[in-house]
């Protein structure tokens, strides 16, 4: 399987949707070259305005540019235009609607070596409950570059985010198209269901395989959407195989899978599981390293399979 | 200068009449900031009165100046300004605060025509202002971005990101007045967190600075005036005004920061208010 950092296609298509939407601005925290947004500043360096350090500003200017109709993109990484500007995108951008769409890469602890500080655990959780903002997950970089023409067409704020590391191209050669508010079942199963997002959404489809040697049919959706949520997509799974795990690089507090838990509990009560960072920060390692320790892994999932099983 | 002192006594009348509303509105929405509101009257009224390209007919004219309350919690002031120019019936000022009403406890854009941005949490808007110039300067369009923002309000950190990006992108097309009363919620400024010498703050950050009287309504427009002529960098006009300014037993009181008057005191406020008036007819 190709091998992609989803943020590489997000820069790509800013690039082809600047050229057929001159209403497209694009912004930074002195992080392009990392998150990829250097390569519309390349192609449209009129367009493109560095905010420098300065994530707050980075928001409002947004903002600002949006209140007079543009469409605005703003990058930086999840941890920093999450957390430092969280009451700018509240305040600022989500309460008067505004059209900007704040796009974080390196989010999780796949960052890496830098560290705790720089991992983001809880972007999703602070994210969701804010009112008009949507907020999606891409499961690799396709996907990622389907989100940027969705997230243009779509008028209002957004948050999307993505991991720092290349990962496997979960879409390839599929005839898929991400849809806002639709989750699609990218496996069948009975068993079961695992809901990913992410890079565990490709951790799933392995565990799924794998779990076929235990005779457990497992069902795998792929919550890239977390809000708006696909809520029958979650019901029919929990009716249909009764139980429920889901996996996020992501604290399991307030994240998709208490999203997720949110639809279940109301709708059709059923076990659930939840594999993320168990209330941690991270630290500095190999991406793979860390996934290993939180358990963000085939047989970490599997583990979680296992568990909710037991108690369907 | 081209005002004659029949327009500048329009102006202040028009101030005293705001002054007249922010105290009637926030009496009976028992709420809100009067103190703030009313150091800022005799500039907003000259922006609107007199400066600013605008349409109440048709709010989203395209060639009209773009207005930002970044102290967001002088809303009182920037209502009783566009009714008075008609964007809303005068009657609605009454709702202030109220369940359901357009009169939000801080400016919504999405709720009362004639506000271009929602505004209230203090040291956003400044920013918004950036990005504002910023479409503008791109468009090739000629309109201008204003904004007041509050003296206390220049303690958060963002306002000083925002006038490093708008010197940064010589916004010319900016002009923001600072409304220094010298006073927020816990005290004097200079007591709470000193910020001056905040000429000297905006002119090493690369603003085009000019101190004035926010009560003088002739040196506001000399010096709007020369403001437009600054084209290369942003613009601010430090204010030097009097929180509560209008009414005696306000003046300077940090109490009327946010909170109301009595109907009792309303009664006598009145009064000196039409002296002023009468002064000016």
């Amino acid at each position: 399987m190709t091998l992609v950092a989803p943020r590489d296609y997000y820069g790509k298509a800013l690039v082809e949707l600047g050229k057929v939407d001159p209403n497209v601005f694009v912004l930074d925290a002195d992080l392009s070259s990392s998150t990829k947004t250097g390569l519309f500043a390349k192609a449209f360096p009129d367009r493109f305005f560095n905010a420098g350090i300065a994530e707050q500003n980075a928001i409002g200017m947004a903002a600002g540019l949006a209140n007079m109709g543009k469409t605005v993109f703003v990058s930086s990484f999840a941890m920093f235009i999450s957390g430092r500007a969280w009451e700018q995108i509240r305040n600022t951008v989500a309460y008067t609607q505004l059209n900007v769409k704040v796009v974080a890469t390196h989010a999780g602890v796949t960052v890496g070596e830098d560290g705790g500080t720089h991992q983001a655990i809880e972007d999703i959780a602070i994210m969701r409950p804010i009112p008009f903002l949507k907020v999606l997950v891409p499961a690799d970089a396709i996907e990622a570059a389907q989100m940027v023409n969705v997230m243009a067409a779509e008028k209002g704020p957004f948050y999307m985010r993505m991991s720092r590391g290349a990962s496997p191209l979960v879409f390839e050669g599929i005839d898929y198209q991400f849809k806002l508010g639709k989750s699609d079942i990218i496996r069948q199963g009975k068993d079961v269901t695992i809901v990913a997002c992410g890079i565990m959404v490709d951790i799933a489809l392995r565990a799924a395989q794998k779990l076929i040697a235990n005779k457990i049919n497992a069902r795998v959706i792929n919550l890239s959407s977390i809000k708006p949520i696909d809520e029958a997509v979650l019901i029919a799974a929990a009716k249909e195989t009764g139980a429920i795990v889901t996996a996020e690089e992501h604290s399991v507090i307030g994240g998709m899978g208490s999203a997720v838990a949110e639809v279940i509990v109301k709708h059709a009560p059923v076990p659930i599981e939840m594999l993320g960072i168990e209330g941690v920060f991270g630290e500095s390692g190999k991406p793979d390293e860390l996934l290993e320790k939180h358990h963000l892994t085939v047989d970490g999932l599997i583990a979680k399979v296992h568990l909710v099983l037991a108690r369907k | 200068m081209s005002i004659t002192k029949e327009k500048i006594h329009e102006i202040l009348l028009k101030a005293t009449e705001i002054r007249g509303h922010i105290l009637e509105m926030t009496c009976v929405a028992k709420s809100g900031h009067p103190g703030g509101s009313m150091s800022m009257s005799d500039i907003l009224a000259t922006l609107y009165f007199y400066w600013l390209k605008t349409n109440p007919k048709d709010p989203l004219w395209e060639e009209r100046d773009y207005f930002v309350l970044a102290k967001g919690h002088a809303a009182p002031a920037l209502y009783a300004t566009l009714a008075m120019k008609g964007y809303f019936p005068v009657d609605e000022l009454k709702t202030l605060r109220q369940l359901g009403s357009k009169l939000q406890g801080h400016p919504d854009k999405h709720s009362l025509s004639g506000v271009e941005m929602s505004t209230g949490s203090l040291g956003q808007g400044l920013s918004v202002m950036v990005g504002m110039a910023l479409a503008l300067k791109y468009d090739k369009k000629t309109n201008r971005v204003f904004g007041v923002l509050g003296d206390g309000e220049c303690q958060e950190g963002q306002v000083w990101e925002a006038a490093m990006a708008a010197a940064h992108f010589r916004l010319g097309n900016i002009c923001i007045f600072i409304d220094k009363n010298g006073l927020q919620i816990d005290g004097a400024t200079k007591d709470v967190m000193n910020i001056d010498p905040l000429a000297d703050k905006f002119a090493s950050f690369g603003w085009d600075v000019f101190t004035i009287d926010g009560h003088n309504v002739h040196e506001i427009v000399s010096t709007l005036e020369k403001a437009d002529r600054v084209t290369d960098k942003p613009v601010v006009i430090i204010a030097n005004t009097v929180k509560g300014k209008g009414i005696t037993f306000m003046e300077n009181q940090v109490c009327y920061h946010g909170a109301p008057i009595t109907e009792e005191q309303l009664i006598k406020a009145k009064c000196e208010l039409d002296i002023v008036k009468g002064m000016h007819l």
